[in-house]
């Protein structure tokens, strides 16, 4: 027994460091599988605070690009109103009592909220990006994000009491579907991890036409963004020598490093709509069991 | 102004400078990530116990990583660094029976080629650890190599502006005091 202590004793400053660096260890390979759930405790309100209150002086400096911003993309709003609402068939009374809608007679199907962004990086592979909105003012998980100039920057992947974490465009683990403006061909957008202006987009066979310059949108069959949105620009068209699909560098429409305000769009039909679609793969799968 | 006064400061300053100026100006190059707080351990007293020594790395690198959302990257680069400083204290400090004249390591305690080349071993582990950390998630082995370097170079420029723009005055240290 006496030896033991002398060991422990001898060795103190090593097992402290060892005991240290499993700390570390687990705290960063729990922290990434569980989709940064813990990050958002105690240590992530202490964080908020003090990037709010450092944004506050901050975002004086650029209240006026930001003002310049905001205005175009309210004018532009105007125009695009329409888009938000879906017609609803008025012969169908039923729906008609159950489903909320307006004295217009269509219902609201994306609802847009603004917010103000109080952290965010561009150097790191993963790039996130926190706001002051949490779960308090309606936020929840998967909401999308767009920028004050229109451009998508990201969907919710976490959401505190009054703040949330944005997985942006620019993150490695981040894939969505888009669309070109002209063909209207879907594909999937991606980032590698290397330059900030440029994303990927794969998919596009080679039989299409698309050049410098072409407009890409989000595309139709997502459950966080709305379709038709801005994305970004091809800023390069590259053949992929080994299939016969290009692979198109998109240059974002949003500007990750100078983010300010930015828009949170919920989905009205959200739940609805994701949960009919496990049910259905559900029902199917068990379908196919039985057979 | 005490030891204790002094190193607390930094410890602000140098977290301030890493999480709202570093981390968040565009960078020049998609290799190159300035990490600057890791000097703050570097320059800690040279008679601090070697506990506490972990235990105040352990906690600069988890408040750095709570303010980048990566709990226990930083941590765990931070405390190897400060598990092996003694060690290559030793390695290139002037080999002196009296012990050390100055109390922090600096280009005029250590000389300015020891001093360079004690930075010059922990950033690369400091780096090598936490790139290596990241990379087992995501990239390849030659950008990890690169951005290793990369990190390393950039960080030593950054030692040496910071030792030329704020020379420490350090008082010689006697037998008679």
């Amino acid at each position: 027994m006496r030896n033991v202590f002398l060991f422990i004793r001898q060795f103190s400053v090593f097992i402290a460091f060892l005991i240290l660096q499993i700390i570390c260890l687990y705290l960063l390979f729990t922290y990434n599988r569980f989709h940064r759930t813990k990050g958002l405790g105690v240590a992530g309100e202490v964080t908020c605070y003090f990037n709010k209150n450092y944004k506050n002086v901050q975002g004086f400096f650029h209240l006026r690009e930001e003002n310049r911003r905001v205005h175009k993309m309210n004018d532009s709003l105007m125009n695009l109103l329409k888009n938000n609402f879906v017609k609803i068939d008025s012969l169908d009374s039923l729906v008609r009592e159950t489903v909320p809608f307006d004295t217009t007679g269509r219902q609201r199907i994306y609802k847009w909220r603004s917010a103000q962004v109080l952290y965010t990086t561009v150097n790191n592979d993963r790039n996130y990006l926190q706001i002051n909105k949490g779960s308090n003012d309606g936020i929840s998980d998967d909401m999308g994000i767009f920028s004050s100039n229109g451009g998508l920057v990201g969907k919710v992947v976490n959401t505190g009491k009054n703040f949330s974490e944005i997985m942006t465009l620019l993150n490695v683990m981040n894939k969505l579907s888009v669309q070109v403006q002209k063909t209207g061909r879907a594909g999937m957008l991606s980032w590698d991890g290397t330059n900030t202006t440029e994303l990927d987009m794969t998919g596009i066979p080679r039989t299409d036409t698309i050049r410098k310059g072409d407009t890409i949108l989000t595309g139709n069959y997502s459950l966080s963004y709305p379709p038709g949105k801005w994305v970004g620009t091809v800023a390069k068209v590259l053949k992929d020598e080994s299939s016969n699909f290009y692979i198109l560098k998109i240059k974002p429409a949003a500007n990750f490093g100078s983010l300010q305000q930015v828009f949170v769009v919920e989905n009205m039909n959200f739940i609805e709509q994701k949960k009919l679609n496990e049910e259905t793969i559900k029902k199917v799968e068990r379908k196919a069991e039985r057979k | 102004m005490s030891d204790l006064v002094k190193n607390i400061l930094r410890f602000f300053i140098f977290v301030f400078i890493q999480v709202y100026i570093l981390d968040v100006m565009p960078h020049l190059h998609e290799l190159i990530t300035p990490y600057l707080y890791f000097l703050f351990i570097l320059w800690l007293p040279f008679y601090i116990k070697r506990g506490w020594l972990l235990v105040l790395s352990f906690v600069l690198g988890l408040t750095i990583d709570y303010f980048l959302m990566t709990p226990g990257l930083h941590a765990a680069a931070c405390v190897l660094v400060a598990y092996l400083r003694p060690f290559v204290i030793n390695l290139f400090a002037p080999k002196d029976a009296s012990g050390f004249n100055y109390k922090e390591p600096s280009p005029k305690a250590m000389g300015w080629t020891s001093y360079s080349l004690y930075a010059v071993f922990l950033s690369l582990l400091h780096n090598g650890y936490l790139l290596f950390l990241e990379w087992l998630s995501f990239g390849s082995f030659i950008v990890f190599l690169m951005k290793v370097i990369s990190t390393t170079a950039i960080y030593m420029l950054m030692i040496y502006i910071a030792e030329f723009l704020f020379p420490r005055k350090l008082r010689y240290k006697t037998n008679v005091a």
